[in-house]
């Protein structure tokens, strides 16, 4: 359900701070530091990245292609592999079985049976492609908020902590303490009435 | 600002009668609501409506679904001290209508349909898809602001327990 879809998911955010100038120099910056990888033929198991609205799965953050009018499009690309815990088990049996073979001995240490697992995961997702999931989001600069069309909490932790590395700045999430707090321009009074607030019940 | 995981969890409640309250104004304060936004033509409860109840340590949930569902067993549990948790809303501004889902604890926006617009058939129509997309869900986004706003300065105010309480549950024991 990305930004274009007919039906779309939203979290809000406030971003705490601004990008300094030049803006989009330094959001390009932060983009490509931190642009996806590919991992179809690397062991890791997830890569978390940029990429690109218009070509996701060959970002290129050149030209300038992320700012359209006064917001900054771009997308959060999470590539994972999924490998089924019967092939990992069935790999990791018959490894078991080959090592126990060449050592004459009856049983692997705990830790030896942990390396053997990882090395079969690694082995494993060596062959399995990622399958990869890209979340829009529009961001605006001026105005320090951002939106971003997923409402999946892993996504969200994901951007949250790359926006940080990339651009040096927190994202606040809106629910209703933010929004009202942040967003409802309360005084400094107002907002201590709001921090005093206790749940209504409205039996009688 | 306290904590955020801390102001999440603590200050959940204020989503939820929020949407509680948006009901209320539904049912009783049709004209107070439509001031809310000078295009707006309604606000209807849409095709689904999740009530809950928190009471006594455990968690009593009334999921009501359907376009023309009668929400009497909403208002029972009302009643009974439940407040409503999600809320799926139509909002018609101008000539144009939307529909969402809120949800109270969080106000995520979820199943969000905006008024449709064009296909993007090329990299050069992109651009003002976006900007048209924005400009959509910006509208319901400013909505709820100011909907949250005036609901807000309510909660805070001493009305809430002298005049809005009482109301709802003049309405609600109706």
């Amino acid at each position: 359900m990305g930004l274009l879809s007919s039906t779309v998911s939203i979290m809000r955010y406030k971003v705490e701070g601004r990008i300094e100038e030049p803006v989009f120099e330094n959001v390009a910056k932060g983009l490509k530091k931190n642009v996806i990888n590919d991992i179809d033929k690397e062991a890791e198991e997830k890569a978390v990245g940029w990429t690109t609205l218009e070509n996701p799965y060959s970002p290129d953050f050149a030209n300038r292609l992320f700012v359209i009018d006064t917001y900054l499009a771009f997308c959060l690309r999470i590539d994972k592999k999924t490998i089924p815990s019967k092939i990992i088990a069935k790999h990791f049996a018959k490894e078991c079985a080959k090592r126990l073979a060449e050592s004459g001995r009856e049983y692997l240490a705990r830790t030896e049976k942990k390396l053997i697992k990882d090395q079969v995961i690694d082995s494993l997702a060596l062959r399995i492609p990622a399958t990869p999931n890209i979340y829009d989001l529009l961001w605006n600069n001026e105005e320090g908020w951002l939106w971003f069309f997923s409402t999946q909490k892993s996504a969200n932790e994901d951007l949250e902590t790359l926006f940080q590395n990339s651009f040096k700045l927190r994202l606040i999430r809106i629910f209703p303490y933010t929004m009202a707090d942040l967003l409802s321009g309360l005084s400094e009074g107002q907002k201590n009435l709001l921090n005093q607030l206790t749940p209504t019940h409205f039996t009688e | 600002m306290l904590d955020i995981s801390i102001s999440y969890n603590r200050y959940q409640f204020l989503g939820n009668e929020f949407l509680t309250w948006i009901w209320y104004m539904m049912e009783r304060k049709r004209d107070e609501l439509l001031q809310i936004e000078e295009d707006l033509v309604y606000l209807e409860i849409g095709n689904r409506i999740v009530i809950e109840n928190r009471m006594n340590d455990n968690t009593e949930t009334i999921t009501i679904k359907g376009d023309d569902a009668g929400l009497e067993e909403g208002i029972l549990a009302l009643r009974k001290g439940a407040v409503v948790t999600e809320m799926n809303l139509f909002y018609k501004s101008g000539e144009q209508e939307w529909r969402f889902t809120l949800k109270g604890e969080s106000m995520h926006i979820t199943n969000l349909k905006p008024p449709e617009s064009g296909a993007v058939e090329s990299s050069e129509e992109l651009e003002g898809a976006v900007i048209e997309k924005a400009y959509l869900c910006e509208r319901v986004i400013l909505f709820l602001d100011a909907a949250f706003n005036r609901f807000i300065r309510v909660r805070i105010s001493e009305d809430w327990h002298k005049k809005t309480v009482p109301a709802i549950k003049e309405w609600i024991y109706a």
